[in-house]
């Protein structure tokens, strides 16, 4: 089963570490993104770059900022193949910003 | 067999469809002379027959032809062997932490208890609608996210098997509203579980808790409507059931004998030895520190300064009750009126009934903290 795994974490959570925490989290996710069942993780740039896009009344209307205006925003994602929630989960626990205050929301992915 | 189906089917509505039919089947072709040699297999059997049946004219329908994975199960397979029990990974998958709690309460006490929505429903004092869509969504989400038919391994098992336990006692606390006996089923799942799981000191440590309970639960509370709450040391010990309470205890003994003793069986010792008559009070408080240091609860805390209250020292105990933050808590302050009125002090313990009965929400207790009000002296 495909699972979108939805990283949320307090935008510069990473920079505040220590110096030898920093060098870990970079491993932690390498390892991750290198284990089979990774199809592709995406990590956005910050908050500060985010456009937002609607559509009124054939108007295209555009906002500076993220969607979310909450503290912890999404930092990235990563598309796993896995044999079931329980594997996504553990994998999810891989990921260095949960550990550090941010949320990974796990979703299947819509099956054509 | 419902876990079995399950568990072969992957899906608990078809499973539920296919073992009616074949209780069905069963009721037109069994007689008392004319039953198979073993009815449990021959039931699973005919039931996997039936699904798989189903599962094929769907799919012709469709306009799909496939070959099935698996060939017709046959007799022969079942003659002598056992049906796989499958009732721990059914317990498992019922309460994964991914579905919302009451989600995993309605499932374990459909799936595994065998009750019907309308009496769950009941139990819980929602309408039978609300009850259906709880089911379905929890049954929908185990589907669509791939929630594993599985016991956990051993290094997610210690988490797992404490939510496992938390639905079922969740399950028990409830039975004392609602007009279903859900502490009696409750109890049932426990002794399931403990079968299943019988190196596990905390599964025998939470039915002898429970157990323990429930033998007391014709003495809790007196009048004609229940409408009175009775307190340990008044209860009428008649009123306790002693088969149970003595089989309660054999179950904490069983629990004990294991070792590695977690927050259930040291509840369970606690209740235990508040049925002994005298009840040894300074033991009771050593147990609530170990049960505080296991859970960090400010509760067990004030129930711990009880204990030491009636081990003679009010004083001390008021002191610990003093330092905990519970000022929304109805028996933090019904517990300060009462040490502070055995300390003579009575404008203040007046003071902690008063707010107390601001916060009790249920006519036994309400009642109950009035008639302490009333006994001060008048002044």
């Amino acid at each position: 089963m495909q699972y979108a795994l939805m990283i949320y974490a307090e935008p510069g959570y990473h920079e505040a570490l220590p110096e030898e925490e920093r060098a870990a989290t970079a491993t932690e996710f390498a390892a991750l993104a290198a284990d089979a069942r990774c199809v592709a993780t995406v990590q956005l740039q910050s908050p500060e770059t985010a456009t937002c896009v609607r559509v009124s009344s054939g108007r295209t209307l555009m906002t500076d900022g993220p969607f979310a205006d909450t503290k912890e925003v999404l930092g990235g994602l990563c598309v796993l193949e896995a044999a079931n929630l329980d594997e996504a989960i553990e994998m999810a626990g891989r990921i260095p910003a949960v550990r550090h205050g941010g949320v990974v929301e796990i979703r299947p992915l819509v099956t054509r | 067999m419902l876990a079995s189906l399950v568990g072969f089917l992957g899906d608990f509505d078809q499973a539920e469809e296919a073992a009616q039919e074949a209780f069905v089947i069963a009721a037109e072709r069994w007689t008392a002379s004319n039953m198979p040699g073993n009815p449990g297999a021959w039931l699973v059997t005919t039931a996997r027959n039936r699904a798989i049946d189903r599962i094929r004219r769907e799919r012709t329908l469709a306009g799909k032809i496939h070959l099935l994975p698996a060939p017709e199960a046959t007799m022969d397979e079942f003659s002598d062997t056992a049906i796989k029990d499958e009732r721990l990974e059914l317990i498992f998958t019922c309460c994964h932490p991914a579905l919302p709690l009451e989600g995993q309460v309605a499932l374990t006490l459909r799936s595994l208890g065998g009750l019907e929505t309308a009496e769950i429903a009941r139990a819980f004092l929602v309408s039978e609608e609300t009850m259906k869509r709880r089911l379905t969504r929890a049954k929908a989400k185990i589907k669509a996210t791939g929630i594993p038919f599985a016991v956990p391994s051993a290094h997610l098992l210690p988490d797992r098997l404490d939510a496992v336990l938390a639905v079922i006692y969740l399950i028990y606390n409830e039975g004392y509203s609602g007009r279903v006996d859900l502490g009696h089923e409750a109890i049932r799942l426990g002794r399931v579980l403990a079968t299943l799981m019988p190196d596990e000191p905390e599964v025998h440590g939470l039915l002898a808790l429970m157990m323990i309970h429930h033998a007391r639960r014709r003495a809790r509370f007196s009048g004609e409507d229940g409408e009175d709450l009775v307190l340990l040391e008044d209860q009428d010990r008649s009123l306790w059931d002693l088969p149970e309470l003595t089989a309660g205890r054999a179950v904490l003994d069983r629990a004990v004998a294991l070792g590695r003793p977690g927050a259930y069986v040291v509840q369970a010792a606690i209740a235990s030895l508040q049925t002994a008559e005298p009840i040894d009070w300074p033991q009771v408080a050593v147990l609530y520190r170990r049960l505080a240091e296991l859970t960090g609860s400010a509760v067990v805390e004030l129930n711990r300064a009880v204990a030491v209250a009636q081990a003679g020292d009010p004083a001390a105990a008021l002191r610990i009750v003093d330092g905990l933050g519970l000022d929304d808590y109805l028996y933090f302050h019904s517990t300060r009126g009462e040490l502070l009125r055995r300390l003579g002090r009575d404008a203040e313990a007046q003071a902690a009934y008063r707010r107390a009965l601001d916060l009790a929400t249920s006519v036994p207790e309400q009642r109950f903290l009035a008639r302490r009000l009333e006994e001060f002296p008048r002044g």
